[in-house]
């Protein structure tokens, strides 16, 4: 495993282009394109104000950088690095930006979701959308990048519209059996889409491309309910996280429940695997030592070295006591991911901040669980294989495969706390983010097969 | 004892006391009765000084006619053997005495009785009361108990109560929450409308606001337009457009049900083809059963009948494919097939249970007490067995260890064996040793005979020299007298010669016999080594199977000419070695 040399970044802006060339990264004013391999620069452009979002376009010829505080939109091209765009969106102000599918209309939305704006970059028509829901997740489109749901609120009702993202021509407009839209996602074939309720409620809608209520589903009542929501890479799949700290998956036949999984504080189930976290500090060889003390060995002498081990079952996990009179408790499953290959669901339960849960998807049942010494920050799938890394804003570097896990040192000077990660598409290599600063961690593919 | 003593003795008093005041009345004699109503009280214990002064010389006749007052009205045959009574009867007298005394026999043994059943009965008095006393004494706890249990249940009755009254509450107080909850919902639902309305007034105002100010700034600065992506431009929204977008929708979603029709089809497919092999199982599984109840059905039901027959039915059809057909028209009786033959399958089934049940306890009742019986005494004598292989296995070793002070093994045989030879060298050098000493004994001997020989050699020279002279002598004498004597004395003389040789043919006959005895004890030395390797080869036989281990045993083993001390841990560590290995021999 090997790691580059850091860069610095602002507002954790590094992004790989969906090719797998480039690394976009934002550093103040400046936005800076990098090969993803060499991690030369390849461009360098200059804004008008400090990035506060970048985004590549599915084609990635453009890359939009977005400064809400400004109310601006620029877009730069990597083909035609003279060529520049500018979407100035007035005194509506602008609060989210994004590319459509096709890489050629990118979608505004204004202050208090009062519209959204589509511009094109083919023609001059601007289009707008009114009524846009101010939620979650509002906006979906479709793997294929033919079809946008979007969450709409009129008169005190949800309703959802699905346009054509060729034309922006109106599919359809339906009103749900929703209090109040939390968020919306397509299925990845693209036709089944659903629509789950706010919080206060258990409730979970599927739809039919024409907008057809498929089913509805509700675990309980009366207490807060749907937390998260992750689609299979299969569509087969559902799986609903929620306050009661339990995923229930949905299969895509009948839109049943399959299953549920809990995620309770002690493990038992002799099966199951429960890695843990140690911190060791190392020995410390005190006539090795140099005088001066360089930086690198002063670092390395006070940062400790974890690695893990496996838990004698039963094993209880660290938890956390919920604030109940509080809103948005702490509690419940708040993060969900399926694997690539379908065969793992990792999940995090965030009255459990420590510890990721890893079930195994094909015989339903829990496999793994890793329990770290702070808080998950943040779980990515390698995008072709079923490998997991893990980041818990320390200086270090989770990774987990069906063979093992291991914890990796990021070997920078200072301090570099990954508090995100993102994976490059082809799973060879993972940017890691700092607060300031990034580097790229490349794995190498025998180690791989031989772990 | 002596309470009843003194108790006893006033009632007798009574029954005694009216013949003697009878007969005092009667008879009166005077002194005698007064004598006697003296001394009625202290009856038992002076009746000896009573009788002594009861008769005296002088009131014999008052006495004797007194006992006889007495006798007689105690019914006894009067003393005298006349009625006047004059003469005394001493037969009579003598019966009576001796009837008084059977009678007193039998008082006192009736009295022992008594005493000793009275006895008996006070023991049992006292068990019982003893009894008695315990009983109240459980009874008295028990009642605490019954008490102190109801006590207990009173308490819980009103904890009872106590928690049904605050589950009744607590289920109020929850029912309340549950109103509070919904009228807070309701309340907080109104009120997020009336907001929403609000802003979403507002916000159609600023969007009116917006539009009608026409923003300067609201605009997009691009150098020039960039092409679409697939190469075609843009084209007008018409009604034709949202047509085509209908019809692609629709063209997603059918592909997606037909992919999914497929999946589904193929699903079914298997499941059928699964279905089909089941039910053919089941059908070539039951060929017997299947024929009963069908002669059942006929015989009772007409509806089974038809099954029967639209089984036929559906089996005929099943011929001719009928898995291409569409499901619903054969799912029914499929279905109803289906069911039908996992019914058989599941009584037939039961029945089998029900008789590997029946076999099962009969077993048990019967032969299978028996088997085990069986097996445990099986078990013991196997037991015994390996005992007894263990026993001789131990004596067996024993007796090699006698026979052989070293130790025999089959693959250090070699070894082993010069090993024995220098045993043996040494008990033969042993017995050459004491060969020799007798050798050098016998010599000695000879050296002391052929000494003796020698002197008497010498003996014989002097002799033979005596005798010149003296033949001398006598031939000198002879001339004149007895010449017979000599020669006779003279023949004696050469015959003790002769016998004088014998001593040294008796050493060399002595040599032979130890000679031979030498021989003899190398024979028997030769007889001991041939048995002891018969002995080492059939132990050798005996020890094949665990040769590899012994194989290895021998590499631990110090290899080459063995020393004394070699052979005698070789000695040791044999016995347990090859004990443990004929216990693996074992069965």
């Amino acid at each position: 495993m090997d790691f580059s040399e850091c860069f610095k970044l602002s507002n954790q802006l590094c992004r790989f282009s969906p090719d797998g060339k480039c690394l976009a990264s934002g550093v103040q004013y400046r936005l800076v394109v990098r090969s993803a391999n060499t991690l030369q620069i390849l461009q360098l452009f200059t804004c008008v104000d400090q990035i506060q979002h970048i985004e590549w376009s599915s084609d990635s010829q453009f890359i939009l950088c977005a400064m809400y505080k400004r109310g601006v939109v620029q877009v730069w091209s990597l083909e035609q690095p003279d060529w520049h765009c500018k979407i100035d969106e007035g005194s509506a102000g602008l609060v989210a930006s994004c590319w459509s599918p096709d890489g050629r209309h990118i979608l505004n939305t204004t202050e208090f979701h009062l519209r959204i704006t589509v511009w094109s970059l083919c023609t001059k028509s601007v289009s707008y959308i009114k009524y846009p829901k101010a939620c979650q997740q509002g906006i979906a489109f479709t793997k294929d990048g033919r079809y946008m749901a979007l969450a709409e609120r009129r008169d005190c009702k949800d309703y959802v519209s699905l346009f054509v993202c060729s034309d922006w021509q109106l599919l359809r407009h339906f009103d749900t059996e929703t209090q109040d839209i939390a968020g919306i996602e397509w299925a990845p074939n693209g036709c089944v889409l659903a629509v789950w309720d706010t919080c206060l409620e258990y409730k979970i809608l599927l739809y039919s491309l024409d907008g057809r209520l498929l089913s509805t589903y509700r675990a309980y009542e009366w207490s807060l309910g749907i937390k998260s929501v992750a689609w299979s890479p299969s569509s087969q799949f559902l799986a609903i996280g929620s306050y009661d700290e339990k995923v229930r998956i949905l299969n895509h036949v009948t839109w049943k429940k399959i299953t549920e999984f809990e995620h309770p504080v002690t493990v038992t189930s002799p099966k199951i695997v429960v890695y843990k976290e140690m911190e060791k500090s190392p020995a410390v060889e005190t006539d090795k030592l140099p005088f001066p003390p360089s930086r690198t060995m002063a670092s390395s002498l006070f940062s400790t070295k974890s690695k893990y081990e496996i838990v004698q079952l039963p094993a209880s996990l660290h938890h956390v006591k919920p604030a109940v009179d509080r809103a948005n408790p702490r509690i419940g499953v708040g993060m969900l991911a399926f694997s690539s290959d379908n065969c793992f669901l990792a999940t995090r339960n965030d009255n459990i901040p420590n510890a990721v849960w890893i079930w195994d998807m094909q015989k339903m049942k829990l496999f793994v669980v890793l329990e770290q010494l702070c808080a998950i920050q943040l779980f990515q799938w390698d995008p072709c294989r079923s490998r997991l890394a893990m980041c818990t804003a320390n200086s270090r570097v989770y990774l987990w495969s069906p063979a093992g896990c291991v914890s990796v040192q990021v070997p920078v000077e200072g301090d570099f706390q990954v508090v995100s990660l993102c994976w490059h598409s082809t799973g060879d290599s993972v940017a890691l983010t700092s607060k300031e600063n990034f580097c790229i961690c490349y794995l190498e593919r025998e180690a791989e097969e031989v772990k | 004892m002596g309470d009843w003593n003194t108790i006893a003795v006033p009632a007798q008093l009574p029954d005694n006391n009216i013949p003697w005041y009878t007969s005092a009345k009667k008879m009166s004699p005077s002194s005698l009765s007064i004598h006697v109503l003296s001394s009625p009280l202290p009856l038992s214990e002076s009746t000896h000084s009573f009788s002594s002064a009861f008769c005296t010389d002088e009131n014999i006749e008052q006495s004797l006619s007194y006992l006889n007052m007495e006798l007689t009205t105690l019914g006894f045959p009067s003393l005298y053997a006349d009625s006047k009574g004059k003469e005394l009867h001493v037969v009579s007298v003598l019966n009576c005495m001796n009837e008084l005394l059977q009678l007193q026999r039998r008082h006192l043994r009736t009295r022992e009785e008594a005493e000793t059943q009275h006895l008996k009965l006070s023991s049992d008095m006292d068990h019982l009361q003893n009894c008695y006393a315990k009983l109240k004494e459980q009874l008295e706890t028990s009642r605490r108990e019954t008490v102190g249990l109801q006590e207990r249940d009173r308490q819980l009755q009103c904890k009872n109560r106590n928690l049904h009254l605050l589950l009744k509450n607590e289920k109020d107080e929850v029912q309340k929450l549950q109103n509070i909850v919904a009228s807070r919902a309701t309340q907080y639902n109104h009120d997020m409308k009336r907001k929403e309305r609000e802003y979403n007034k507002l916000k159609e105002r600023f969007h009116q606001l917006l539009m009608n100010k026409k923003d300067k700034k609201l605009a997009m600065d691009v150098l020039n337009y960039v092409g679409r992506v697939d190469g075609k431009r843009g084209g007008w929204r018409t009604g034709k457009t949202e047509a085509r977008n209908e019809e692609e929708m629709y063209k997603v979603l059918l592909n997606e049900y037909e992919q999914r029709q497929k999946q589904l089809l193929v699903e079914n497919a298997e499941l059928k083809k699964l279905l089909q092999q089941m039910k053919k199982e089941i059908i070539s599984l039951l060929p017997p059963q299947k024929q009963k109840p069908k002669e059942k059905a006929e015989d009772g039901n007409g509806t089974v009948n038809v099954l029967s027959d639209v089984e036929d039915d559906s089996g005929e059809i099943n011929k001719e494919n009928m898995w291409e057909l569409s499901c619903d028209t054969v799912r029914e009786q499929l279905a109803n097939s289906i069911r039908k033959q996992w019914r058989m399958l599941k009584n037939h089934v039961e029945k089998l249970d029900n008789q590997a049940l029946h076999v099962h306890s009969r077993t048990l009742n019967n032969s299978d007490t028996i088997s085990r019986e069986d097996h445990e005494l099986e078990v013991e004598r196997l037991q015994l067995e390996i005992q007894q292989c263990k026993e001789m296995v131990k004596t067996q070793q024993q007796l090699l260890q006698q026979q052989l002070t070293s130790p025999s093994d089959d693959d250090t045989s070699l070894l082993l064996k010069d090993c024995y030879l220098l045993e043996e060298k040494e008990r033969l050098k042993e017995e050459w040793k004491l060969f020799k000493e007798q050798k050098k004994n016998f010599e000695k001997e000879r050296k002391s005979f052929t000494e003796a020989a020698i002197r008497l050699g010498l003996e014989r020279k002097a002799f033979e020299e005596d005798r010149g002279t003296w033949l001398k002598q006598q031939f000198l004498n002879m001339t004149s007298e007895p010449y017979k004597f000599e020669h006779v004395k003279l023949q004696s003389a050469l015959s003790g010669s002769s016998d004088s040789d014998s001593p040294l043919t008796n050493f060399r006959s002595c040599q032979k016999k130890s000679n031979n005895l030498f021989s003899d004890i190398c024979q028997t030395q030769h007889e001991l080594a041939k048995s002891s390797s018969t002995l080492l080869d059939k132990t050798s036989t005996y020890r094949k199977p665990s040769q590899v281990k012994r194989e290895k045993q021998q590499k631990i083993l110090p290899s080459g000419p063995v020393a004394s001390d070699d052979t005698y841990s070789l000695h040791m560590w044999l016995p347990a070695n090859s004990c443990t290995e004929h216990l693996d021999n074992l069965p």
